[in-house]
């Protein structure tokens, strides 16, 4: 049973004919208390696809599921009150600036029938859970970015969501800051096990807290799996260039192309970029491989990460040796996958 | 201390009577057609704001009239608005003197006026507490009241200030048409009869109210700013 569907879901703006297709055809299924994340760089509809999903944006097409709800079949009012149970945070925290912390947090909470005396007790738990106990009486602008996000986060789970979207919250924040509110997200995932969207441009987000990912393009999922599958292995160049901006694997292209003296090649070798396709496969196989064939091989860069409790990563090496072609193949058979970069 | 008056404004205090009567009257214009603008001019601007194409009550028909009408009323010079309005003036208040006669001419000048201020005061709301508050399920009244007008009461506040500063001055306008009131007292005696003493005390009566209106705008926009 999946709480969030988002079947054949499409918007344009304006016309069909010249107008912007923000987002074309997406189906995402996501099962309760997963985080879900959707990476995309900007302008690839990101904001629209996540907006669709509370309806914020009415697609011009497909339908959208929300905990058994088809909210695509509903009348505004009915839709009001769905959205109630689908939060979310936004990247300028949005927060009313004449309201105190409390009254902000209390804000969804009018007409739930709540006493005056509940409504408090509950801001102040939430207060407490999102770390800000003391910081009630303020006002929003004595906050700084990540108080406000988290002030954002308590407000958003006042009205005890089943879903709750996340557009670049963390986007303005410094990366400290970043890695402490997706600590907090992260927390109350698996305290409370609300679903959670996350939408970003930036790889380290997914990677920090994503159970799964989805990687728009143009409007289109063009890829989407477990982080670690989509990440270990990416079909797409849209994702390629994304794990090239977070590593410095990527590098290697600029320093060959600036014809740096670090990958200067004598005939016979090789640079080449390894990845680790597969969880089983790390550093051994390169020891391995070097002893097997009787090749050196010196690393340029490396770069190698836990994700998920995998290693993944790969580097970048001088490879050479009278069987480097052999190694290669023995290589790729182990499922690294070998990319040759330039051959002297 | 009634010596002493008499000797700075001896005409003033000679005719007493006629500058108490006329201080009631601008207070009258001013309490009457201020608070009249205020309940008109603030829902005015409000659907001036929303109805716009892209507001949270889009509706081209009545953002068309509306706006219309504050751009044709707000062309027109005051005076000329007041003359125009008699006959309205008559119709409705079975006058068109005195401060019965002036509140419509008054009203018809101050709404469309406060209107804009308050649609400029909404347009500072950020358009992301809209769609924080839409996400949490308000309805587009909610909108308006919980968001909206809570979030723009300093600019509230600000248009009202003005909008009451330029009430005082119509009233003084409207004073020489026939609705009495200070500027009806400081023409008649103080600029027909030559009477400086007369002028000198209406001008510093004047700047005095528009001086305590714009401090009490000034102290509600401090208060309501976070
Ligand atoms: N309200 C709108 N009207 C017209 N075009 C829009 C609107 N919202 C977004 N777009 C367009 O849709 C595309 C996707 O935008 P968006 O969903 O904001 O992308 P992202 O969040 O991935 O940066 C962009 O080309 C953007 O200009
Ligand atoms: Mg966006």
């Amino acid at each position: 049973m999946n709480v969030i569907k988002l079947e054949h879901v499409s918007k344009t703006f304006g016309r069909e004919t010249d107008g912007v297709h923000a987002v074309r055809d997406v189906t995402i299924h996501i099962a309760p208390g997963e985080i879900f994340g959707i990476i995309g760089y900007s302008g690839a509809g990101k904001s629209t696809l996540v907006r669709c999903i509370n309806l914020l944006e009415r697609p011009t097409a497909g339908t959208v599921t929300v905990d058994g709800q088809e909210l695509t079949r509903m009348p505004e009012r009915e839709l009001r009150q769905a959205r109630k149970k689908i939060s979310m945070i936004f990247q300028l925290f949005n927060l009313m600036p004449s309201r105190t912390v409390e009254q902000n947090v209390a804000f969804p909470l009018k007409g739930s029938g709540l006493s005056r005396e509940e409504t408090r007790r509950k801001v102040l738990e939430l207060l407490e859970l999102v770390g800000l106990p003391d910081k009630a009486e303020a006002y929003p602008s004595q906050l700084s970015g990540g108080q406000k996000q988290r002030v954002a986060i308590a407000r958003a789970l006042a009205s005890d969501p089943k879903v709750l979207l996340c557009d670049e919250a963390t986007s303005a924040l410094d990366p400290q800051t970043t890695q402490s509110i997706l600590r907090l997200i992260k927390d109350i995932n698996q305290k409370t096990g609300i679903t959670v969207v996350v939408i970003t441009h930036e790889m380290a987000v997914v990677k920090e807290i994503c159970h799964r990912v989805a990687v728009m393009d143009k409007g289109r999922v063009v890829e989407e799996g477990s982080v670690f599958e989509v990440f270990s292995n990416p079909q797409q160049p849209v994702t390629r260039s994304f794990i090239a901006t977070t590593s410095n694997l990527g590098k290697i292209e600029e320093l060959i192309a600036a014809n740096d003296p670090i990958v200067a090649v004598k005939p016979g070798e090789i640079v080449a970029r390894l990845n680790y396709g597969q969880s089983n496969v790390s550093e051994a196989a390169i020891s391995e491989v070097s002893r097997r064939f009787n090749v050196d091989v010196s690393i340029i860069f490396s770069n190698t990460e836990i994700l998920d409790g995998q290693p993944l990563g790969g580097l970048v090496a001088l490879i050479s040796g009278d069987k480097v072609g052999e190694a290669i193949g023995y290589l790729s058979e182990k499922n690294v996958m070998v990319e040759v970069l330039k051959r002297g | 201390m009634g010596d002493l008056l008499s000797s700075i404004i001896p005409n003033v205090v000679a005719r007493a009577p006629q500058f108490w009567k006329a201080c009631q009257e601008t207070f009258q214009m001013v309490g009457i057609v201020g608070l009249l603008s205020v309940f008109i001019g603030i829902p005015f601007g409000v659907l001036l704001f929303t109805t716009k194409p892209g507001g949270i009550l889009q509706n081209r028909p009545i953002y068309f009239v509306l706006n219309k009408i504050c751009d044709i009323f707000r062309s027109i010079p005051f005076i000329l608005l007041a003359m125009i309005l008699l006959g309205l003036s008559r119709l409705v208040m079975g006058t068109a003197i005195g401060v019965k006669g002036a509140i419509i001419p008054l009203t018809f000048a101050t709404v469309p006026f406060l209107g804009r201020q308050i649609e400029g005061a909404l347009a500072e709301v950020s358009e992301g507490l809209v769609e924080a508050a839409q996400a949490m399920g308000c309805s587009p009244w909610e909108i308006v009241w919980r968001v909206y007008l809570k979030e723009a009461t300093p600019g509230i506040a600000r248009g009202v200030t003005i909008t009451l500063v330029s009430l005082i001055n119509f009233t003084a306008i409207a004073g020489a048409i026939g609705a009495g009131g200070l500027g009806n007292f400081a023409i008649q005696y103080g600029h027909q009869k030559s009477l400086p003493d007369i002028m000198w005390t209406v001008l510093l009566l004047i700047v005095v109210m528009v001086s305590l209106v714009q401090a009490i705008g000034n102290a509600v926009v401090k208060k309501t700013t976070h």
